[in-house]
């Protein structure tokens, strides 16, 4: 599988021979269930990949490791031409420290499906307690940046709100926001619309939207919205029972799947 | 005799005892909290060896009774480290508050695994370091399960105090006892009943101003998680520095 064609965004253009992410040959079993099978993956700077498949193939389980939450079994790797696992000495690559690993993860951010908002914290201080306490920005300056980011979500007006007070919808806005706080490279999305209300999942893609329009921020997605994935994402990849068996453009994946089994699974998905 | 008061003299004497069980409960209480959190946290540590020694530690602790713990504190280790006789307080302290951890450690292991796994995710996610970690999101979360435990724990404590007599100290219990031998030297003789009647009570007092301690403090805490009241959420925007807005943000949080 080589690299996708589109280049996207161009924002990036110097580092466009640098993936944002880069997987090689990565292996995650639990137990006897292999879920990451020899995994092979670039994801170019700037760029949209959605990724699709059916449910336990192991696409949550892609974004885990590259968020640290899963350790791989075995394989390399790279955020920004930095590896995640491992530190080069010399000529070898060593098992990384965890000072290491933290370092390289500033660069990842991630959603998640239920929001995980820290409950006792209001919207604003979910938002602004990373970029104070991780990045040591002044309490002024993080609350700020906090206020506009609830403001790119529609929600400034519910900057004191705990989540408690909040509808689903607003919950996985404040949790967009607070991805965002700490500017990551890459950012990743594990189905961030399931677990809401049919009619609250079109504020929540909005948003994803703009991120994607400003073009600045590497994002890899789960999701089962076709329509979205064809309006937003520069590749479609196909997965299954931890492999990658189709990928490209979506609107080409869409219209003429390949692979029997993409074929079966798109017709199951766009059947709802 | 008639009443059940004592004369000011005897309370006095009394006053003696009760202020070095009050010490001796807030020492030991300091300690038993650090060592809780200490071992509760090493409990979970993903280092094996930390999570071997705080394991030994609370199997230790907990499985001594508090009066041979005291008994080694105050007796046998001072022999043993060669360093003479060490304040008795300090000892007992040592003895009471090390139990204190014991059991502590477990329920603020037991607390922190009852936070959402999502939430321990979210902190890796932000990239916070393990301190931050426990600090803003693990504790404020566990604390409501903490604390009820805890206030039973702080009791307990307070009972443990009485058995510092034992080694010599005159806490409350030994001076009700240094009373009950001298009483019929006394101008005034003191009925053994009515002198325990009033260390009963004393104790039954110090349990329930423990007591409403804690629930005011669950009752704190609770409220962290129920809606905003108005004066917090001035705070959070007067603190977000956008003059323009906060008035209007402020009102929007009550
Ligand atoms: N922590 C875990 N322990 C054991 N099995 C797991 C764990 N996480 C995921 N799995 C298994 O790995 C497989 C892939 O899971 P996942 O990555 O969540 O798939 P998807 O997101 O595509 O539905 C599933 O069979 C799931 O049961
Ligand atoms: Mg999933």
């Amino acid at each position: 599988m080589s690299a996708p064609e589109t280049n996207a965004a161009g924002t990036t253009g110097a580092d466009a021979a640098v993936p944002a992410v880069r997987m090689r040959e990565v292996n995650k079993a639990f137990g006897d269930n292999v879920v990451l099978d020899q995994l092979h993956l670039d994801v170019d700077p700037g760029e949209r990949v959605v990724i699709i498949g059916p449910s336990g193939s192991g696409k949550t389980t892609i974004l885990r490791v590259i968020m640290t939450l899963e350790r791989p079994d075995s394989g390399t790797i790279e955020v920004g031409g930095r590896h995640l696992y491992h530190e080069r000495k010399g000529d070898e690559l060593k098992p990384a420290s965890e000072k290491h690993i933290r370092q390289v993860r500033a660069n990842v951010g991630m959603v998640f499906q239920h929001f995980n908002l820290f409950p006792h914290l209001s919207a604003l201080e979910n938002i602004a307690l990373a970029p104070i306490k991780a990045q040591g920005r002044s309490k002024d300056d993080a609350n700020q940046t906090a206020l506009e980011l609830l403001d790119k979500v529609g929600l400034r007006e519910h900057a004191n709100h705990t989540p408690g007070q909040l509808s689903g919808g607003q919950k996985q806005r404040v949790a967009i926001a607070r991805s965002l706080a700490t500017e990551p490279e890459v950012m990743l999305f594990d189905e961030v619309t399931s677990a809401l209300d049919p009619e609250l999942v079109g504020d929540v893609l909005e948003v994803l939207r703009d991120i994607a329009e400003e073009g600045k921020t590497t994002m890899m997605l789960v999701t089962h919205e076709m329509g979205f994935a064809r309006e937003v994402a520069d590749r479609l990849v196909m997965f299954d029972s931890g492999r990658i068996i189709e990928e490209g453009r979506p609107r080409e994946i869409l219209a003429d799947p390949q692979h029997e089994r993409t074929q079966s699974f798109l017709k199951a998905v766009l059947a709802h | 005799m008639d009443g059940l008061l004592l004369t000011p003299g005897q309370y006095a004497s009394l006053w003696i005892g009760v202020q070095i069980t009050v010490q001796l409960l807030l020492w030991s209480f300091a300690l038993g909290v650090v060592l809780s959190l200490v071992f509760g946290l090493m409990r979970l540590s993903e280092n094996r060896f930390a999570r071997g020694f705080a394991l030994c530690y609370v199997e230790l602790f907990r499985g001594i009774s508090s009066i041979v713990l005291l008994f080694w504190f105050a007796f046998a280790l001072p022999i043993l480290l060669d360093i003479g006789q060490p304040s008795r307080v300090v000892m007992a302290v040592l003895a009471l508050g090390a139990n204190m951890g014991g059991y502590g450690a477990e329920i603020v292991r037991g607390a922190i695994l009852s936070v959402p796994k999502g939430q321990h995710e979210a902190t890796t996610a932000l990239n916070l370091s393990g301190f931050h970690r426990v600090r803003h999101v693990i504790l404020p979360q566990a604390l409501p399960v903490i604390l009820p435990p805890f206030g039973n724990l702080t009791i307990e404590i307070l009972k443990g105090t009485a058995l510092v007599s034992l080694v010599g100290l005159r806490d409350l219990a030994f001076s009700a006892e240094i009373l009950r031998t001298a009483r019929t030297q006394m101008e005034v003789p003191i009925g053994v009943p009515e002198l325990f009647i009033n260390v009963l009570v004393i104790y039954f007092v110090l349990a329930q101003i423990i007591s409403f301690t804690f629930r005011l403090f669950e009752r704190l805490v609770n409220a962290r998680y129920r809606q905003r009241t108005g004066r917090r959420a001035v705070d959070v925007s007067g603190g977000a520095a956008a003059p323009a807005t906060a008035p209007g943000d402020a009102t929007g949080g009550t």
